[in-house]
């Protein structure tokens, strides 16, 4: 029954989403359109959630007679993952991403930000996007389909997706993926309307924050899932699927510093439009590498080509709609606004060209071996390509960061920023001959990436010993300060891990020793132990460091009958300044087995970074609820970014 | 020409100038970084020199599991119609048996030896590297619905 009441629930949320599109393209010009606009987008909100909500009771009670849930569900799978298992295949995250576009969408209607005039034609375009990928689900990948006869039981979840962390690694990607489709909407109302000024980017920029935090959060976690589940001592491989998430956050990171040009000067407004369709073009891009099979992956779950075809239909459509109308419109838009070369406009466009030229290696690295592929010829395209970029491209773009917060508006004095970032110079400076002289194996890119980290991160100290003594305004200097010390501490994670990392590889039998960077691991043994649908092969060793047992650590592999898949479960112990990683090879027989070792220096700071860049973006966001709520506090209004 | 016009044309020529350097960086990075997928016959009709990186992928040959010493293994990558023998010195993914499909990376060595410095295998029982299918297609091995 509830499978009836779910597909029922998405054919009237296909409706309303229609009678949203047209109503929102109308509301323009009529008070009424714009008033049904806002109750079809509320109403096509709750249609979503109900059809949600009806896929999840069938998971939850393991109704084997939704196809869906006998395909990828399990009567014996713990709990959480029966709930999170529903976008944990091809039909229930499609469907996942149209219950985030429509919370977007209701969020929009309700909060009315920009005027009515905007709204509604956000609204609108929301409204399209809905329904497009409403009738992909309905035509091409109907999660409620029954099965008949009903299977006894289900063929579970993918061991590698049964993971607390990763559980939620899709609805948070998709917040940040599905949020930019807020900011384009607003873009392409902006260009309907023909009207982009000051207010426009106040208006978007929540939805453009959240979108931020969400990918940045997402980003990282599937990182930190590669790192500690895969098994290989890596945080990032440079694969299409990670390519697909970094794309867009490196657009997003763009547009979140050029539409603060525009929002306080009126600078860059045609670019931040472009951005924006930009953005969510690269989600949509994203999703469709992602999802179609076209690269290979533990994403890749549609092998169905009728699904591929529509995916790209939808990208084309959108995404050439979008320039279509940019092309046409965005000429008659009023122009930018001058500024000097020492302002922070110049800092902000020099951020931008970077980070789109960062975006373009991601995008023909990832594009390239498909395009080739279609002409028969298979390769793949290696990490040393990106980071020959990437090491550059970053390097300059965190040595121009920090004089960004210090100049002005419009005209800057570099002399008086320069002479308020002595402190950071010196950190600098410090780092750079700490590490060169401490550090081996003795390298220049290692000393350069933390004397690069130091210079920004002191920056940030800088402006928040400002900020405590009263000499700056607080809440935007102190999210920016906070998300650019973020990204200092991730660089040193990076060049950290990358350039001091120890490895080992050994065979060892009970009692037997391997050294590793100061640790001493001896194997106590392998022993099976049950989990509550797996079963584990799990080694004992003690850890001990010069001549003090520091305890035990217990690498694993589970095999999952019910799948018929193994999956590894590596042991991490970390200090907060390194991590010592181990994983569990293969039986040589007589007790014998493979152990890999690594020890990862700064590792953990690549996630903590991260962290702070989120809490950044939230203390940014935080500003901006603060002004919704208490207009008067007019300065957090202006300030906030 | 007025100045604006000059400027104009300056910027035009800066831009298709920085625009052409930017993809020249981008050729030349990409072509020492783009690793070629060979079947096991393509190595053997493609005379591919030692020492060139490329990845290799097929059926891990019945019976040709050999551990060495230390961590070191040996094994057959076949797509029926070639083999290729190959050694690897590290842990072999959870997924790895003898007669499933296998991805390799690494160079031949002196001794026609393909030297992998990593291995992947499929991610499971469902899921077969498509470069695997693809080379497995063109040897006339694959079958549908396999």
């Amino acid at each position: 029954m509830t499978g009836e009441i779910g597909q029922l629930a998405l054919c009237l949320a296909l409706a309303l989403s229609l009678v949203q599109s047209v109503a929102g393209l109308v509301g323009l010009r009529s008070m009424q359109a714009r008033a049904i606009a806002t109750s079809s987008a509320l109403g096509m909100f709750v249609f979503t959630v109900l059809a949600f909500g009806a896929l999840e009771y069938a998971f939850v009670t393991s109704d084997f007679s939704v196809a869906l849930v006998a395909n990828n569900s399990h009567t014996l799978k713990p709990m959480i993952y029966k709930v999170t298992g529903v976008w944990g295949n091809h039909e229930g995250s499609m469907l996942l991403w149209v219950l985030v576009l429509s919370i977007y969408s209701a969020g929009i209607a309700i909060l009315k930000r920009g005027g009515e005039e905007l709204t509604s034609a956000a609204l609108g375009v929301q409204g399209l996007l809905a329904a497009a990928f409403l009738l992909f689900i309905l035509l091409t990948s109907n999660p409620f389909l029954r099965l008949d006869p009903m299977p006894f039981e289900g063929a579970g979840l993918n061991p590698l997706l049964q993971d607390r962390g990763l559980a939620f690694h899709p609805p948070v990607l998709y917040t940040g993926y599905v949020g930019l489709s807020a900011t384009f909407a607003y873009a392409a109302a902006a260009l309907i309307t023909g009207d982009i000024d000051r207010l426009w980017a106040r208006a978007a920029r929540p939805f453009m924050l959240i979108a931020w935090i969400a990918l940045t959060i997402g980003i990282a976690g599937g990182s930190w899932w590669a790192y500690y589940d895969l098994g290989w001592g890596g945080f990032w491989f440079w694969d299409p699927v990670e390519n697909a998430s970094l794309m867009p956050w490196l657009v997003g990171t763009a547009l979140l510093h050029s539409a603060l040009a525009t929002e306080r000067t009126g600078a860059f407004r045609v670019w931040t439009l472009l951005l924006s369709i930009m953005a969510f073009s690269l989600s949509l891009i994203g999703t469709f590498l992602v999802r179609s099979g076209v690269v290979t992956s533990v994403h890749a779950f549609a092998s169905d080509p009728a699904r591929g075809v529509f995916i790209l239909l939808i990208l084309f459509l959108a995404i050439g709609g979008a320039l279509a109308l940019f092309a046409w419109r965005a000429p008659k838009l009023a122009g930018g606004s001058a500024f000097q070369p020492a302002s922070r406009e110049t800092t902000l466009l020099i951020n931008n060209v970077l980070l789109v030229t960062a975006l373009a290696v991601v995008f023909i690295g990832t594009i390239y071996p498909i395009v080739l592929a279609a002409m028969g010829t298979r390769i793949s395209v290696g990490g040393p390509y990106y980071e020959l970029f990437f090491a550059p491209l970053f390097l300059a773009l965190m040595i121009v960061l920090p004089f960004g917060p210090r100049l002005n508006w419009r005209r800057g004095d570099l002399k008086e920023a320069l002479r308020v970032l002595y402190p950071a110079i010196g950190a600098g400076a410090v780092a750079f001959v700490a590490v060169f002289a401490l550090v081996s194996p003795r390298t220049v890119a290692g000393a350069g990436s933390f004397a690069v980290a130091a210079w920004v991160i002191g920056a940030s100290v800088v402006d928040i010993v400002r900020i405590l003594r009263g000499r700056a305004i607080a809440v935007a200097a102190f999210a920016a300060a906070l998300a650019h010390a973020g990204l200092g501490i991730t660089l040193m994670g990076v060049a950290g891990t990358t350039l001091w990392r120890s490895e080992a590889l050994e065979v060892l039998g009970p009692g037997e020793t391997m050294h590793i960077a100061g640790y001493d691991l001896t194997l106590d043994g392998v022993t099976v132990a049950n989990g509550p649908n797996y079963q584990a092969l799990r080694a004992t060793l003690e850890v001990a460091s010069g001549g003090h047992t520091l305890g035990t650590m217990t690498p694993e592999r589970r095999m999952f009958p019910a799948e018929g898949q193994e999956a590894v479960q590596t042991a991490i112990r970390t200090t907060g300044f390194s991590d010592l990683y181990l994983a569990l090879g293969d039986d040589r027989g007589h007790g014998r087995w493979t152990i890999r070792a690594y020890v990862n220096p700064l590792a953990p700071f690549i996630w903590f970074g991260a962290g702070l860049m989120a809490l950044g973006g939230l203390a940014s966001l935080w500003g901006r609820v603060r002004a919704m709520f208490f207009a008067r506090d007019n300065a957090a209004v202006a300030e906030a970014a | 020409m007025t100045p604006k016009k000059r400027r104009r044309l300056a910027f035009a020529i800066a831009l298709v100038v920085a625009g052409a350097g930017a993809a020249a960086l981008v050729v030349y990075a990409l072509k020492d970084n783009v690793l070629y997928f060979y079947s096991p016959s393509d190595v053997q009709t493609k005379h591919i020199a030692s020492g060139v990186a490329f990845r290799i992928g097929g059926l891990v040959e019945k019976n040709s599991v050999h551990h060495g010493h230390g961590a070191a293994v040996d094994f057959v990558v076949t797509d029926g119609k070639a083999r290729v023998p190959v050694t690897f010195d590290g842990v072999l993914p959870a997924l790895f048996r003898e007669g499933q499909g296998v991805v390799a990376m690494g160079r031949l060595n002196d001794a026609r030896v393909f030297d992998a410095s990593e291995v992947l295998a499929k991610h499971d029982e469902r899921y077969m590297p498509p470069d695997v299918v693809d080379a497995l297609k063109r040897s006339g091995r694959w079958k549908e619905g396999q």
